[in-house]
């Protein structure tokens, strides 16, 4: 794998975990619990499309092979898709979906946070502009944790059923593919070693502050970022490339 | 129906800094901690603020309208106002 | 009715008449509220069930810009909604109250959300001829009497200069791309036309609300004022589209300075206002589902922020 080939592919793993969870939390709006949270999480759902669109653009100039911001986010098979399994999770319920969100949002800080630093100036700029939006996302998904973890008990219920659930989906954001190795050791990407540590701190604390237990299994589900995905995916890619399939080459 | 409703809050934004907060409008919020948090997602899509308040809307108390004579003492004073006083215009801005 | 309640009733109507609007707190005629309370929340409820048919298309938008566009759009939609919600609440109603009313069916939204939404096109028709339609309103609106009402508008209205335009941007993409897309265009076209023109209410003449809610400047254009200003305005925009309309009556008329426009099909109008389109039943389950799935969320925020509270209280008696 050549420098650039690692680069490409390093791009894209940030901007497919940036679309297909935006695609879901898009799922959501006019179908929440409160009018003020359609709104919120709609917000989050514009940051991460507005995120991905420049990560697209800036993967599209790597590969060099003239394809557009769409091409890339909607035209290619589930298995080029590289986005950890984590983030194509369905909406079972808003204690599904407020999970998914903060064990996402706490990795995506740490990482945009060191990402800034990069050797690369792009990846440098968009995650400058990205970590103002992200340091939101995750006050926001905090805040819920505790919420309803520490609510009722039927929800306390739900969030530790979503948090079981979903927690063997967590270690694979910690995970290093040759693409992130050569990254790292290029001085691109973070070290995962080092934000690991730091990811489950966080969950921790925000844990306790909700009243939830840490999830005793330590199984773990991984293959997202190698392109092999949970059954949800494909369900979700039939609907975000239904128009770029059905209406080959054409301007929208 | 719910038990209970969450509270209704009165949103007051500051657009830069410099100026003064100006009554937005209102939310629904179970606590100021999501009042700030909604109204920023409500009042703010669009770069209108920098800052913040909100209260909940039952701590705001109101003058009473019927009561107009309140303010009609304020009326006659004109004394008070910079265009009671004939200043020559040679003497230039004062 | 008292002599006091008379002249209460005739100063109001020398404030109306003297353009002074009317805030909360201000003596008003209760059926000033009740009409006021209705229509606002009917408008609140439009907003609210109109993100529906277009949020049908977010996940299926054709790229990620028209995507970030829509989301943005019916995320307005809700705010919109919220905003006059609370407008409605200063009349002494709650949010909750609302929208029961609007899940028991008690209370009426625009019977355009009651249309599919088909093709992709769609977005690009309603957001031209139906919020092209509702602006006509609501700038209208901007100047009713009840001074809530009125500021809510001014904020909506601005928010939505961008909805229409993108609609039409929509249009024009699919107009001049390739025969599918046009004929694509023109399809939507053909579905959306009537129903956009019955969005402004019966004709004058058989509209019971009308006359009392002018005299109280709620309104300040009737129906068909309103109608025919949408025509002249819409007409040029479709030939620029090299689109038709599906009314072979709707000609020019030189003497009048306006469009001539074929007869509405009122039964269908009424039937769908009666709960008989082709959506009704879909969108208020789907709202209801929502409300009932939410429940819990509601509760449980509310049960945690009670929790806080008597934590701070238990927190403040140690300290003292």
């Amino acid at each position: 794998m050549t420098k650039q080939e690692a680069l490409f592919i390093y791009t894209l793993q940030l901007a497919d975990n940036c679309l297909i969870l935006g695609q879901r939390l898009s799922e959501l709006c006019g179908h929440g619990p409160e009018l003020e949270t359609d709104i919120g999480i709609s917000n989050i759902a514009l940051d991460l499309i507005g995120q991905c669109r420049s990560l697209y653009q800036y993967a599209a100039e790597i590969e060099g092979k003239g394809q557009t911001e769409d091409q890339l986010a909607m035209l290619r098979e589930g298995s080029a898709y590289r986005n950890v399994l984590l983030v194509e999770y369905p909406n079972e319920d808003f204690a599904y979906t407020m999970v998914r969100q903060f064990f996402f949002d706490v990795h995506h800080y740490l990482v945009l946070d060191q990402l800034k630093k990069s050797t690369d100036e792009r990846l440098a700029a968009i995650a400058a502009k990205s970590i103002k939006e992200v340091t939101y996302h995750l006050r926001y998904s905090s805040e819920w944790m505790i919420r309803l973890g520490d609510g009722t008990t039927e929800s306390h219920e739900r969030m530790q059923n979503a948090v079981d659930e979903l927690w063997l989906y967590t270690d694979e954001l910690c995970t290093m593919n040759e693409a992130d190795q050569l990254m790292i050791e290029a001085g691109v990407a973070p070290n995962q070693a080092e934000i690991k540590p730091l990811y489950y701190a966080k969950i921790e604390e925000i844990l306790e502050k909700a009243t939830l237990a840490k999830p005793s299994h330590s199984w773990q589900q991984y293959g997202g970022k190698e392109g092999r995905h949970t059954e949800y995916l494909s369900h979700l890619l039939t609907d975000l490339q239904y128009m770029q399939r059905t209406y080959p080459n054409m301007e929208w | 129906m719910d038990k209970k409703e969450w509270p209704l809050w009165e949103v007051f934004i500051r657009s830069r800094s410099g100026l003064h907060h100006k009554h937005a409008g209102s939310l629904h919020a179970v606590d100021a901690t999501m009042a700030i948090e909604n109204a920023r997602d409500v009042y703010t899509r669009r770069n209108e603020g920098v800052s913040i308040w909100v209260v909940e809307s039952t701590h705001i108390m109101a003058s009473d309208p019927e009561q107009g004579d309140m303010f009609e003492a304020a009326k006659s004073k004109i004394y008070r106002h910079p265009t009671f006083y004939d200043i020559p215009d040679e003497i230039g801005h004062m | 009715m008292s002599p006091e309640i008379l002249s209460l009733e005739e100063r109001f109507q020398s404030r109306i008449d003297a353009e002074i609007k009317i805030e909360p707190k201000d003596w008003m005629p209760e059926k000033y509220r009740k009409t006021l309370i209705r229509q606002i929340s009917q408008h609140a409820h439009s907003e609210i069930v109109g993100m529906l048919p277009e949020g049908n298309w977010i996940t299926r938008a054709p790229s990620l810009r028209r995507k970030s566009v829509l989301l943005a759009k019916v995320q307005d939609e809700a705010g919109h909604g919220l905003y006059l919600y609370s407008a409605a609440e200063t009349l002494g109603i709650s949010r909750d109250e609302l929208v029961e009313q609007l899940l028991t069916g008690k209370a009426k939204y625009s019977s355009i959300f009651n249309y599919p939404t088909t093709s992709w096109a769609d977005m690009g028709a309603i957001g031209w001829l139906v919020d092209g339609a509702a602006i006509m309103n609501q700038v209208m609106l901007t100047r009713t009497s009840y001074g809530p009402y009125a500021r809510a508008m001014v904020r909506i209205c601005k928010e939505e200069s961008f909805h229409q335009r993108q609609g039409y941007e929509i249009m024009m993409t699919l107009a001049k791309g390739t025969p599918e897309q046009k004929a694509m265009a023109q399809d939507s076209l053909n579905r959306w036309w009537w129903p956009s023109l019955m969005m402004f209410g019966p004709n004058d003449a058989a509209s019971t609300h009308s006359a009392q809610s002018m005299k109280w400047k709620i309104k300040r254009k009737s129906n068909d004022e309103l109608r025919q200003a949408f025509v002249d305005s819409a007409m040029p925009q479709v030939e620029y589209l090299g689109l038709t309309v599906p009314d072979p009556d709707l000609k020019w008329n030189e003497e009048r300075g306006h469009y001539d426009f074929g007869a509405i099909d009122w039964d269908e109008f009424w039937s769908v206002v009666k709960g008989n389109g082709p959506c009704n039943r879909q969108r208020m389950r789907t709202k209801q589902k929502a409300h009932k799935e939410g429940a819990w969320v509601r509760e449980a925020a509310m049960a945690h922020a009670e929790k806080r509270r008597q934590r701070a209280v238990e927190q403040d008696e140690k300290v003292a």
